[in-house]
């Protein structure tokens, strides 16, 4: 049964989306801890490497077309929230094709260097820039170990409502943030899944019971860089 | 002790012209940044790979001299050297020019330098970057104090403690600067310690020679004398400080040779094809180290004031060199995602990736020089900075002691 207060709280969440995505940590707080009886939640990603064929960009497309970002022509300044990377051991030359994107760290260095504050982890693990507060220092991106993130280097036209961007701020893959927290999944999740790849699991990596912390502790996953200690939210399998 | 005294410049045509021409390089800076703004820093040859250009390689070239400026006041003052007395107020003056001129470029350089504001009330104690902020703002504060305990009435006796507290603070800005990169576990070019000692060594490198020119200049312009023996010790000094430079960059890249993750990324910089590996050798070493300490140490008399004002002009050169290869070098270099791995992407994983400096950033960065040059030469012309002589016979040429500390 959804309570008034419930029911206040979702639509106040939505509206600071729709207004900038500004302050939505209270909110996710109170959330991620009454969802779970007093557990936190924190939001990450399966991807299985096997299942994500060479030459498929479904989940770039999807995102690029749910959050607005995409190809203006300037390929070097153009902003890129998730891309697929080849990588090729140099001995075998066996090839493995993945999307990289935000690693939503648990030790984000991001948010440890941003002198502001733009830079944020919510209570349930994803991490976000607030764009009325990034003043375009760029630190965010040296820091960034994944190059997740991009700098807008151009005025925008038609901006997604539920995703703002803003020329001269940062931005990264937000974990479809609008939609998780109305309960939906990010939109390359399920694009993946409907081209028929299922490759993404979306779910609480702190949930014991979650398909994908089941998945996680029964095949044997990476994490990208695990070695400088960020803690990625993302984890691959068969890499 | 002798008695300095200070005067003011006078206002006279060639000063006129001199602030008129800084003027208008200011005026192009600001142009240039308003344009970056409107357009966005497409315009700049800055991408999502070398996210920090030209403009940062000016402001942290200038930030770094103004710490490495007021060296010579703390001799004075901290270190009880009669002879740097008479200059100690220029080194402060300068010292807060150079800052200013750089706080300018990196600020205008912001995506979004409107929100100036929202970078003095939001914090996050957490960053580097943010400390910066603080130590930059207190330095202004800290050496305006100690200018003035030195300039005003009756205030001598603070001298020494304002001193001391502006050479505490500047060690601790430059350590700061230099710790910004040391900070990027990311970065392998950055990712180490010796970063901070390092900076510091530039910084004094740096701020001398930038104050050795300024100075004769000054003094050529307003036809007052700067002594050849004054000229010498300070070009002995210069030498140290280009030698601790050199020190800390041999120790700097071999540290991060030895280290396995590294070699990728020093092999690249220090042995490559690349430009930079080109801009290090000859422009940092070669022309920023050892031609300069050759030139100081030639111990020739005559050539000598040539000599040195040659070594510092390479100083600068080169130490303009050494600050673009740490933040571009170190940029270009692709992030080891999958070490041991190759990778490709759409978004230059795996690539060497390239820079070319815009005109509108370098006349953001020549702004920021000639802002600072502005501020220093609108305070000698204002207030009594500069001693009317710095002829040998005019300052306390003691001879030196062998040992103790210089920095
Ligand atoms: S992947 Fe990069 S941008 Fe994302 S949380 Fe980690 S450090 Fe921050
Ligand atoms: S660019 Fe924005 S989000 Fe990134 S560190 Fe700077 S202020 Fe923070």
């Amino acid at each position: 049964m959804t309570t008034r207060r419930q029911f206040l709280r979702n639509t106040g969440a939505f509206t600071a989306t729709l207004t900038g995505g500004a302050t939505l940590i209270a909110f996710a707080e109170t959330q991620a801890k009454s969802d779970t009886g007093g557990r936190k939640t924190r939001w990450g990603l399966l991807i299985d490497v096997a299942r994500c064929p060479d030459g498929c960009s479904t989940c770039v497309s999807a995102c690029s077309e749910e959050n607005g970002w995409g190809d203006t022509g300037n390929r070097l300044t153009d902003a890129q929230w998730i891309r697929k990377v080849m990588v090729t051991d140099p001995q075998s030359k066996l090839s493995r094709s993945l999307p990289v994107m935000c690693q939503h760290c648990a030790e984000p260095p991001c948010v440890d260097v941003c002198p502001t504050g733009a830079s944020f982890k919510r209570a349930d693990g994803i991490v976000l820039v607030d764009k009325h507060i990034c003043i375009g220092c760029r630190y965010c991106m040296m820091a960034c170990p994944y190059k997740a993130r991009s700098f807008i280097h151009e005025p925008l036209q038609d901006q997604k409502s539920h995703a703002p961007r803003g020329k001269g701020t940062v931005e990264s893959c937000t974990l479809c943030v609008h939609r998780v927290d109305l309960g939906r999944l990010p939109a390359c999740v399920e694009a993946c899944a409907a081209a028929g790849h299922d490759a993404m699991l979306f779910g609480d990596i702190n949930d014991p019971e979650s398909e994908i912390s089941k998945r996680i502790a029964q095949h044997p996953v990476r994490k990208i860089r695990a070695d400088l200690g960020t803690d990625p939210g993302v984890s691959y399998e068969n890499l | 002790m002798k008695r300095t005294v200070y005067r003011e410049l006078n206002l006279s045509p060639g000063l006129l012209l001199i602030l008129g021409l800084l003027g208008l390089v200011v005026a192009a800076g600001l142009g240039a940044a308003w344009y970056m703004e409107y357009y966005g820093h497409v315009v700049t040859g800055m991408n999502n790979q070398i996210v920090w250009g030209l403009p940062h390689v000016f402001a942290i070239f200038l930030i770094v001299a103004a710490s490495g400026v007021l060296n010579v006041a703390s001799l004075a003052s901290v270190f009880n050297r009669a002879l740097y007395k008479p200059m100690a107020r220029l080194s402060g003056l300068l010292a807060i020019s150079l800052l200013a001129g750089g706080l300018a470029v990196l600020v205008l350089d912001l995506g979004r330098p409107d929100r100036l504001i929202v970078a003095m009330t939001h914090f996050n104690f957490k960053s580097i970057f943010a400390w910066n902020i603080f130590l930059y703002t207190g330095f202004f504060v800290i050496v305006a104090a100690y200018l003035f305990t030195q300039m005003g009435r009756g205030f001598g006796r603070f001298v020494r403690p304002a001193g001391w507290v502006a050479f505490v603070w500047r060690l601790a800005l430059t350590t700061g600067t230099g710790s910004i990169f040391g900070w990027l576990v990311a970065r392998e070019a950055y990712d180490a310690a010796i970063m901070a000692p390092l900076f510091i060594a530039m910084s004094l490198s740096f701020g001398l020679a930038v104050f050795i020119l300024f100075t004769l200049r000054s003094c050529a312009l307003s036809g007052r004398e700067f002594g050849q023996d004054l000229l010498l010790r300070l070009g002995r000094l210069l030498g140290l400080f280009i030698a601790a430079v050199l020190y800390f960059t041999a120790v700097q890249h071999l540290t991060a040779l030895y280290a396995s993750e590294h070699r990728g990324v020093e092999g690249f910089l220090l042995f490559g094809d690349s430009i930079y590996t080109t801009m290090f050798w000859t422009g940092q070493v070669l022309i920023g180290g050892v031609v300069p300490l050759v030139l100081v140490t030639l111990p020739t008399h005559g050539v000598s004031r040539v000599a040195i004002k040659l070594a510092s002009t390479l100083v600068i050169v080169g130490g303009f060199v050494q600050v673009y290869v740490i933040v571009i070098g170190g940029q270009v270099y692709p992030l080891a995602l999958f070490p041991g791995m190759e990778v490709s992407s759409s978004f230059q994983d795996g690539v060497i990736a390239g820079y070319q400096p815009s005109l509108p950033e370098f006349l953001l960065g020549m702004g920021g020089v000639a802002l600072a040059l502005a501020i220093a030469v609108i305070g000698m012309k204002t207030l009594r900075f500069l001693p009317e002589s710095l002829g040998d016979e005019a300052v306390d040429l003691q001879p030196e002691p062998r040992t103790g500390a210089v920095t």
